[in-house]
């Protein structure tokens, strides 16, 4: 009766080792605080108001709130492993089980691509796609709610096992068959597939969501090569996640059905075949770099010409290229596992498309550069950001090609050399995107910038801490040193790099601190960095709208007739005289949180093995979808006389 | 009120294109699992091949049902287009038999194959198997469900053009599962037969 009601799940599964326990404590804890601090202040209100929004823009901004909590959950990740790997040498054991080791080392990684990149770019994505098109919303706003409180449960899964149970000690990619039962046979990589499920799922329709917003929804007048560079970005972006997540959704189903129901997909017995599931996980993971690493090829597209007060240089090579890497993506995954022994031909097809795929993105490159040639350039931290990126990108790309030989990666191959490249790419690239992207976007939704000087500072800790974090370990994987290492020997003399790189870790989060100050701090004295609606001189329409931006963005539908839509429009002086219509928008709606909250009893279910929870929590999701997608009265109306008050109260366009 | 019309126009063009990308993603799934299919094929270790389970006259008449049912749906959405209430209903009922018979026939198969002790732990290629055809299987599920849900609608409330147009959206769910039963009937059931 028991096994019935709880499966798996024993008291013991809540007992954890003094830092874990800790970790679990400070987590309980501070949702604790929160519901305490929500009470006294009466403010639950108010956040069930943010929770239900179908607003893009508040979907947007609890998107980042998330990820912003999963990089410090991320980064206190890093700690450790740096801390482990610059003490445990020789004699010493260092501060941490080698099982604990692996688990914080997946969970690293996992969380930092899953929550924490992923879940940037889709909040970029919300604020600011809709805006920048001229649209009043996405295309289907329910969904879009349904995706957040997805991605919201596969947080809460992959933080649960600081409290119950054990992360999986597999990877981020948990490759079999050391995933498998026979191997794994804890709950850890159970946690693992049903976060990434569920949070996947709603990654694939928020690809879906945006891309038809860009297809559906333009301004009248705004043709495809009339769109910003941005837009461009997102809608290569999201076509990669079209078709990149089904296999992740595949796959993860298909590994998941062996360990539940004693399938033999990717066993080592049993007729299975381990190394179909490695090639199926990199024909997703290798597009997911770039649904990563597009969306901030085009921020920095819009920042570039924005601070050098010129227009995109190149702006049809720019298109050209997002499209030949789109494609190119899907032609590369095997460089992940040249080592697998696919023989010298199919090596030489994957080594060789690798090498191509840089030839777009120099493309890229140097347009950036051409733009800022003779341009007015201001030197602001989106800008410095910028400049971090190219740099540290290009050093990125070089090493990747390295790689790219065959040949050669049978050295690289496992290597700390690999680790460097990749941190190289998603912090040079993605991480620098968002940050820029943050500072740039800022004043757009609070009506004033954040603070440059405390911005400056937090680049340079960043950006030193990032070379000191990871050219030792260019030169440790050189040496020989694989990664995940919980222990080498001392005569390998590899300890003093591993302390610069933990030096390095140690500044970047003296920059995360400093970014978080001068986000307090701009706050505290924002009357002195009030800007009107258009802070940096903008050339696309987000700039259009009043700031904060109305629920509804645009009072008025422009019409585009040029690129860099805004600019023409200042330029031409053109004042449209306003005519106010009323404006339909669609209701809030609980439903997301509940489909959210079934999901997270499926994804809990079928961890801990109780089927009874799990078939509730499914029979859930579908009657409350059914609810929804029988009634016809999801909209409510702002009529013009209230548009009017809000358009004349905030001084919009 | 033209623009009102016009509103919905596009508001129905939206879900159309957004429900034709859902079902190209979808088309990715289960090209995922038809090439990991074809990869463990040949993996039974030890055990029985296509070629010894698989019989061509039981697949025929699924097949024949669920083309059948594809034909039944179109009129389905045909009558609801020129306003027909009862006879839409009807088209629905005779396509919603037609793929419960089906869903019934494979899970019978299915309970053949578990009960000589063939199932989906015996070897490679029977769990690319049960997991191919039973997610086919489980998508024609989904179907029956939304027929119920559809028929109740129309029943009530009769065929406002929401339920018009989400019908339209049923009927390509149904023919695009009609269009992955073939691929499965050739790849699965015809070549590991032949």
């Amino acid at each position: 009766m028991m096994d019935f009601l709880l499966g798996g799940l024993t008291p013991s599964a809540f007992v954890h080792d003094p830092l874990m326990a800790g970790a679990g404590y400070a987590m309980v804890g501070a949702l604790v605080l929160a519901a305490v601090g929500l009470t006294y202040f009466k403010r639950w209100k108010w956040l069930w108001k943010w929770m239900t929004s179908l607003d893009p823009k508040k979907i947007g901004v609890m998107y980042i709130v998330v990820a912003v909590i999963m990089l410090l959950r991320g980064l206190a990740d890093v700690l450790l492993i740096r801390t482990q790997q610059a003490t445990s040498v020789g004699n010493s054991q260092g501060i941490l089980s080698s099982d604990h080791f692996q688990q914080i080392f997946s969970a690293h990684g996992t969380i930092m691509i899953f929550f924490v990149a992923m879940g940037i770019i889709f909040g970029v994505l919300n604020l600011i796609v809709p805006q920048q098109i001229g649209a009043r919303d996405v295309a289907f706003p329910f969904m879009n709610s349904v995706s957040f409180w997805l991605f919201a449960v596969g947080m809460l899964l992959i933080n649960a096992p600081l409290v119950v149970g054990e992360f999986a000690a597999t990877g981020w990619l948990a490759y079999p068959p050391l995933s498998e039962l026979q191997y794994s046979p804890g709950v850890g990589v159970d946690y693992w597939i049903w976060s990434l499920q569920i949070a996947g799922i709603g990654s694939l329709m928020s690809g879906i969501n945006f891309f038809v917003t860009i297809i559906k929804k333009r301004a009248p007048g705004m043709t495809l090569m009339k769109m910003p560079v941005f837009i461009w970005s997102v809608l290569c972006s999201m076509s990669l996640v079209m078709f990149a997540f089904p296999i992740l959704t595949g796959t993860l189903g298909m590994l998941s059905l062996d360990r539940l129901m004693g399938m033999h997909f990717f066993t080592s017995g049993g007729g299975g075949n381990p190394m179909m599931y490695i090639n199926l996980i990199w024909a997703w993971g290798h597009p997911e770099v770039y649904i990563l690493v597009l969306p901030a090829f085009g921020i920095f597209s819009e920042i570039v010409p924005v601070f050098s007060g010129k227009k995109l240089f190149g702006y049809t090579s720019m298109v050209v290229a997002l499209i030949a890497i789109t494609i190119l993506s899907f032609t590369v995954w095997l460089h992940h596992f040249f080592t697998m022994g696919a023989g010298a031909d199919v090596n030489t097809f994957f080594g060789i498309m690798t090498m191509v795929i840089a030839i777009p993105t120099g493309v890229k490159v140097f347009n950036w550069i051409f733009t800022m040639y003779r341009g007015r350039i201001r030197f602001t931290t989106p800008m410095l950001w910028f400049m971090g990126f190219v740099t540290t990108f290009t050093i990125g790309g070089m090493t990747g090609v390295l790689m790219s030989v065959p040949a050669a990666d049978f050295q690289f191959h496992n290597s700390l050399f690999l680790v460097a490249h990749f941190h190289n790419m998603i912090i040079g690239g993605v991480v620098f995107g968002a940050f820029a992207a943050f500072t740039y976007w800022f004043p757009k939704f609070t009506g004033f910038t954040l603070n440059e000087r405390l911005g400056r500072y937090a680049f340079w800790l960043w950006l030193v801490g990032f070379l000191l974090a990871f050219i030792p370990l260019y030169i440790l994987g050189f040496m020989g040193a694989t990664r995940r290492l919980d222990h080498y020997d001392a005569s390998l003399g590899w300890q003093g790099l591993f302390i610069v790189a933990g030096i390095g870790a140690l500044l970047i989060c003296a920059g995360v601190a400093m970014q978080l100050l001068q986000v307090t701090v701009s706050i505290i004295k924002r009357k002195e960095n009030m800007v009107g609606t258009d802070p940096w001189n903008g050339r696309t329409l987000e700039w259009a709208t009043a700031t904060p931006p109305p629920e509804y963005n645009f009072a008025t539908i422009l019409v585009v007739s040029t690129r860099d839509a805004f600019w023409e429009m200042k330029k031409n002086k053109v004042v449209s005289e306003p005519t106010y219509e009323s404006i339909s928008i669609p209701k809030n709606s609980g439903l997301g949180v509940i489909i959210g909250l079934f999901a997270l009893l499926v994804g809990f279910g079928l961890i801990w093995h109780i089927f009874w929870l799990a078939l509730v929590g499914l029979v859930g999701v579908i009657i409350v979808l059914i609810i929804r997608l029988t009634s016809d009265d999801n909209d409510e109306v702002i009529s013009a006389h209230e548009v009017r008050m809000i358009e004349t109260a905030g001084g919009g366009a | 009120m033209a623009t009102d019309m016009k509103r919905v126009g596009q508001e129905s063009s939206t879900k159309t294109l957004g429900f034709w990308i859902y079902i190209m993603t979808d088309c990715v799934l289960f090209a995922t699992l038809f090439a990991t299919y074809a990869v463990l094929h040949g993996n039974t270790f030890g055990g029985p091949s296509s070629r010894q389970l698989f019989d061509l006259p039981y697949v025929f008449i699924e097949t024949f049902l669920l083309l059948t049912s594809s034909f039944t749906i179109g009129m389905a959405v045909l009558s609801a287009r020129a306003g027909y209430k009862s006879r839409t209903i009807g088209w629905l009922v005779v396509t919603f038999i037609l793929g419960l018979s089906f869903v019934t026939m494979e899970l019978t198969e299915f309970a053949h194959l578990v009960a000589d002790g063939n199932s989906w732990q015996r070897s490679g290629f029977l769990s690319a198997f049960f997991t191919l055809v039973g997610t086919h299987g489980a998508h024609i599920s989904v179907g029956l469900l939304w027929m119920i849900v559809m028929m109740i609608r129309i029943a009530k409330g009769g065929l406002k053009s929401m339920d018009v147009g989400r019908l339209a959206l049923l009927g390509l769910f149904w023919h695009f599962l009609d269009i992955i039963w073939i691929c499965i009937f050739t790849i699965v059931y015809l070549m590991g037969v032949l």
